[in-house]
């Protein structure tokens, strides 16, 4: 995944790698769009805590949020994980030169 | 203020430029190659009609409103299934955001949610989303769309 940098996939892997944030996901997954509120009371965690970890999951972009108002939402972002599952699972086709001529060709075709 | 929240929301970072990412997903020749095999059509303009068909023109299942275009940063229209015989389904909402956030990458950040009262976002869109914008992202980046939504033209879907 090209815009994927190192940086950031250790980000993602780091961020997976704790049991509280892959509750974390589990809950946004089960239930998107809750507040840091709504996720303490399940971790059982403070709202400091909480907070640290949804950082972190931010940063990896892991969880996305959207603003209501005054009040932040938290989603779980599906991108980094799908881009896991096509690393290793889908077949991801290596050969790019081929492809990438055929796109400049249809795009210099069109102009 | 919306007193709804949104269903799904999704970001992923696009090595191109934000005119291509609109580009993609406004122009229905992009859209067919990793939309499975869907047909984009819309003049974009306000209140304009958005329709999704498939390759052979054939009704693909989706229509709906536009709300705002602001290329190539904004594009928010209503989402609505038709399915034969079936009364439409209350429409949602999509909201597209474009930004470029260095010379060679594109936040893209998709909202799905609902729009009129009695409205969901289905967990079967919710999922459709995600492999669609991953193909995307596959095709602007390499040239070639991911095999999943490859196969969904191919088993009707």
């Amino acid at each position: 995944m090209v815009a994927y940098s190192r940086t950031r996939q250790d980000l993602v892997w780091k961020a997976l790698g704790d049991t509280s944030r892959r509750r974390l996901l589990d809950l946004l997954h089960a239930h998107p769009g809750q507040t840091l509120l709504d996720l303490c009371a399940p971790l059982q965690m403070s709202r400091q805590a909480v907070s640290k970890h949804l950082a972190l999951l931010e940063e990896a972009g892991l969880v996305a949020v959207v603003w209501r108002g005054r009040e932040k939402l938290h989603y779980l972002n599906p991108a980094p994980i799908h881009a896991i599952t096509e690393r290793w699972i889908g077949k991801f086709e290596r050969d790019r030169v081929q492809a990438v001529a055929a796109l400049k060709r249809r795009l210099e075709d069109d102009e | 203020m919306s007193e709804t929240k949104p269903s799904f929301v999704h970001v992923s970072y696009i090595a191109s430029t934000a005119d291509k990412v609109f580009a993609a997903l406004t122009d229905g020749r992009f859209t067919q190659e990793y939309w499975g095999g869907r047909v984009v059509e819309s003049d974009w303009k306000k209140g304009s009609p958005v329709r999704f068909s498939k390759r052979d023109g054939g009704d693909g299942g989706v229509k709906g409103t536009v709300l705002e275009c602001a290329p190539p940063s904004l594009l928010v229209y209503t989402w609505q299934h038709s399915l034969p015989g079936v009364p439409p389904l209350p429409a949602t909402k999509v909201t597209f955001s474009i930004k470029q956030v260095t010379p060679g990458n594109v936040r893209l950040q998709i909202v799905h949610e609902p729009h009129e009262a009695g409205s969901e976002v289905q967990e079967m869109v919710r999922e459709g989303w995600s492999a669609v914008l991953s193909s995307l992202k596959s095709y602007l980046e390499t040239g070639k769309p991911l095999e999943a939504t490859q196969r969904w033209e191919s088993e009707g879907r």
